[in-house]
């Protein structure tokens, strides 16, 4: 945890409230969302216990499964999911916009807008990719048919799942931990992973947060206290009364995400939400293409050529995100300010029209000098970013100590137009306050995998093609 | 003062793998020591006092795992059998009991595992030194014997799907098996005993048995470490004060002095493992480290909440080991404010919910 983060706990506690750990929205919040909260059966192997699901505040929807050990009724159940969502996800498939590839040379088209699922927690998204799982595969003909919608459920499910575990993705997001990338509360973590402990911090305050710890659960897991005293004999009984009692259950929760929803909209979104959403739209576009096409559902597990892309882009994805939420969120960049990976100062020399004319070629390479009194954790050859302009590098030619703390000297590269004199503007003029770190969005290229095909049998040779298969 | 004395007339509470593992898991706090060690129904103390936790299992949980269990050992466990891959060998079910038949069942559990047949024991009673007690263990487990080599069998109803289960399942299955390997090797030696233990789960979304097989030296190892971390809890108990008694026929009043006599050390992690949490977070609030210990490392290591906030202001003079962490503290603080001071009225606008920023 970061000293910042921390301060912003003890802060929380001393203030009774939650209290903001960023000034931007990092995520994309969709203006209609989906919001679906899975109760699971105790005991069972992932056997779903009932949802309410729905796109409209005011219309929860409740699907539920009387006897959550019968298999048919399971299967009936994961049918009235998918006649819920399915059309949600796919009625984004209309309009597309043609995107330029392979340096202009060829276009793609990507969707105008992609589908977003939120669900109450971490707990909800390993439900929906287990519930993926069992049903994916799931044959529509043979001894054991499913409807059709089945295993098309399971794949999007499957989809949506491994989404949600690229950073910065915000096709299936959590809201808990939506919530807590932007407020932190006077509790531990542990505690956050109650909803709605971690609403009533950030709406009311801790006394309610204690309170709304013995009231209902956000599932997926139900209260053992619950099932004994309510589920057990509604159950045993077929009680017709089951469907209320799990409106009421799920209602205070339904309710919390969509308030979750609007307490994030609150925020304004940083300047790189947009970009990443692209991103989000791009692997919509090409799932939905992958099922135009009669894809398969998602192998069991991803051979090795596979596991291993999956993993770099995984932490690509994760440095990327890191560096752009500094980038857009002064206080999230206050963090890398306090370790020494950014420091701000004042620029108290400029020559913006210097050129260097020793190579073949005579380039603008301007030098100014930034003061800073705080922490400076770089040495003279480095390359530093400011978010103010971030196509502009920044080459540290020297740092001297000073009185009140360092005189750094910076050569100017890019960004500053295509002559040898700066655009307007392009170079920070003495008497400007400037932020400069070692953060970089620059690319960086991954390894070279092999082809799948010509996987070494070290690493287990090429995995097997999709058969059509039947696994318990 | 003697530890069943603490407890008053009530029955003792018997230690299993589960309280082990969870005793182990914070092994600096006394409070949980002593209580474990009077037999003391901490369950029952939590509630009498008025901080009642949840703690209680789902009986479709139960009844599941119990139907999985049941199945595995029809027909003198013929799936269990075939998912351990063991041939024709004897099934010996050593039975449960009461209190006063414990030490008649240790000796007949004794007496079987030394005679090096081959078989699968079930219900054996062992025994553990912990905290300078020995108390009796009572697993749910099997022992394959086989050649005179011992594997600890647990039978768990969590399912492995696509050869993965849940991580936390998964660890908590093996620090418990660790246990039951510990005592066992205490009783026949530490090479009689495998340090590989079967875990035997439902497969993917059925009921069919799978085995794993466990390696459990690295938990061995932290378990025998953090039991000898446990201060010896007999001369814990001689030193407490003859006014402390967890008899729960006190008024709550006094249980909660008798409480207040014993250190306890609070961290978020007890909420899932330990009975008195509700109690004991509450008794913390304040400090930095029910916030968890990332948050209180970060805050420079001090105790309280107030202190960590005032180093940040300044309103209070570091000690000069304070002074490192006081100075990032205030950097910390400087920084915050003034980015939320940049945000200006949009941070503003959602944090108008939150009733403004906290002092500092
Ligand atoms: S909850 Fe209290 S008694 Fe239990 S381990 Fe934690 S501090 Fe000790």
């Amino acid at each position: 945890m970061s000293t910042l983060v921390a301060l912003a706990r003890a802060q929380a506690f001393a203030a009774g409230r939650a209290q903001l750990i960023a000034t931007v929205r990092h995520l994309h919040v969709h203006d209609h969302p989906f919001v679906l909260i899975p109760l699971a059966m105790a005991g069972e192997a992932n056997a779903p216990l009932a949802a309410m699901v729905g796109s409209a505040a005011d219309k929860p929807r409740l699907l539920f499964v009387a006897q959550p050990r019968n298999r048919d009724e399971r299967f009936a159940f994961a049918d009235a999911l998918a006649a819920e969502l399915v059309p949600y996800l796919t009625s984004f498939a209309g309009d597309t916009e043609a995107v330029a590839v392979d340096r202009g040379r060829d276009v793609r088209h990507r969707f105008l807008d992609a589908p977003q699922v939120w669900v109450p927690n971490t707990g909800g998204i390993d439900f929906l990719r287990l519930f993926g799982r069992s049903t994916r595969f799931r044959r529509v003909d043979g001894d054991y048919p499913v409807p059709p919608t089945v295993p098309l459920l399971g794949r999007w499910l499957t989809f949506l799942a491994g989404a949600s575990e690229m950073p910065g993705s915000a096709l299936l997001l959590n809201a808990v931990q939506a919530l807590g990338m932007h407020w932190a509360t006077g509790q531990s973590g542990a505690e956050d992973a109650h909803l709605a402990s971690l609403m009533a911090w950030i709406e009311s305050g801790a006394a309610a947060a204690r309170e709304a710890e013995s009231g209902p659960v956000a599932g997926p897991a139900t209260d053992p206290d619950f099932d004994n005293r309510v589920l057990a004999p509604l159950i045993a009984d077929g009680d017709p009364a089951l469907p209320a009692v799990l409106h009421d259950l799920l209602l205070p929760t339904w309710q919390q995400m969509w308030r979750a929803l609007a307490l994030l909209r609150r925020l304004p979104p940083g300047d790189r939400v947009a970009g990443r959403w692209d991103g989000d739209r791009d692997s919509y576009s090409s799932f939905v293409e992958h099922l135009a096409e009669g894809g398969g559902p998602q192998p069991r597990r991803d051979g090795a050529v596979a596991a291993a892309a999956r993993l770099q882009r995984l932490e690509n994805a994760a440095t990327r995100y890191a560096v752009q939420r500094a980038f857009d969120d002064p206080l999230v960049m206050a963090d890398h300010r306090l370790t020494g990976a950014a420091f701000g100062g004042v620029v108290t020399l400029a020559n913006p029209d210097r050129v260097d004319d020793t190579g073949k070629r005579p380039v603008l390479r301007p030098r100014i000098m930034v003061a800073t009194t705080e922490t400076v954790r770089v040495e003279a050859g480095a390359s530093l970013t400011s978010p103010a302009r971030p196509a502009q590098k920044a080459r540290v030619i020297s740092v001297a100590p000073t009185t009140t703390g360092w005189d750094v000297l910076l050569e100017l590269s890019g960004g500053m137009g295509r002559k040898l004199v700066a655009d307007p503007g392009t170079v920070p003029l003495v008497g400007e306050e400037l932020l400069l770190t070692t953060l970089s969005e620059a690319y960086r290229p991954g390894a070279a995998f092999p082809d799948p095909t010509e996987t070494p049998w070290t690493h287990g040779g090429p995995p097997a093609p999709y058969e059509e298969q039947q696994p318990a | 003062m003697n530890a069943d004395r603490l407890r008053g007339s009530a029955a003792a509470k018997r230690h299993n793998a589960r309280t082990i593992a969870a005793l182990t898991g914070n092994p600096g706090c006394e409070r949980r020591s002593v209580l474990d060690a009077a037999g003391v129904d901490k369950v029952k103390l939590a509630e009498t006092i008025g901080f009642a936790g949840s703690f209680g299992q789902s009986r479709f949980a139960l009844a599941r795992g119990n139907a999985f269990e049941a199945m595995l050992k029809a027909d003198d466990c013929a799936l269990l059998r075939s998912v351990l891959d063991v041939g024709v060998v004897d099934y010996q079910d050593l039975g449960e009991d009461t209190d006063d038949t414990l030490t008649a069942r240790h000796g007949r559990t004794r007496e079987l595992l030394a005679s090096s047949t081959s078989a699968l024991i079930d219900h054996p009673l062992l025994t553990l030194s912990v905290a300078g007690q020995t108390v009796f263990l009572e697993p749910d487990l099997i022992a394959f014997q086989s050649e005179g080599r011992l594997r600890v069998v647990e039978i768990k109803s969590f399912a492995i799907v696509d050869d993965q289960a849940d991580a936390a399942k998964v660890s908590a299955a093996a620090v418990q098996a660790a246990v039951y390997v510990l005592a066992l090797r205490d009783l026949l030696g530490e090479d009689r005993v495998s340090h590989e233990v079967v875990l035997v789960c439902p497969e993917n979304f059925s009921l069919q048995p799978a085995a794993v097989v466990l390696d459990v030296r690295k938990q061995l190892s932290t378990l025998k470490r953090q039991l000898s971390r446990l201060s010896s809890v007999s001369s814990l108990i001689a030193a407490l004060p003859p006014s402390v008694s967890f008899d729960m026929s006190l008024s709550p009043e006094t249980l909660i002095s008798s409480l207040e006599a014993v250190s306890a050390r609070y961290v978020p992690e007890c909420l899932s493992s330990c009975e008195m949490s509700v109690y004991c977070r509450h008794e913390a609030s304040g400090t930095t480290a029910a916030l968890g210990r990332s948050v209180r490392e970060s805050l420079g290591g001090v105790d309280t909440v107030a202190l960590a906030l005032d180093l940040s202001t300044g309103a209070a003079e570091p000690t000069p080991e304070q002074d490192e962490a006081a100075a990032l503290l205030r950097t910390a603080a400087r920084l915050r404010a003034s980015a939320l001071a940049a945000a200006g009225p949009a941070a503003d606008r959602a944090a108008g919910v939150s009733a403004g920023r906290a002092a500092g």
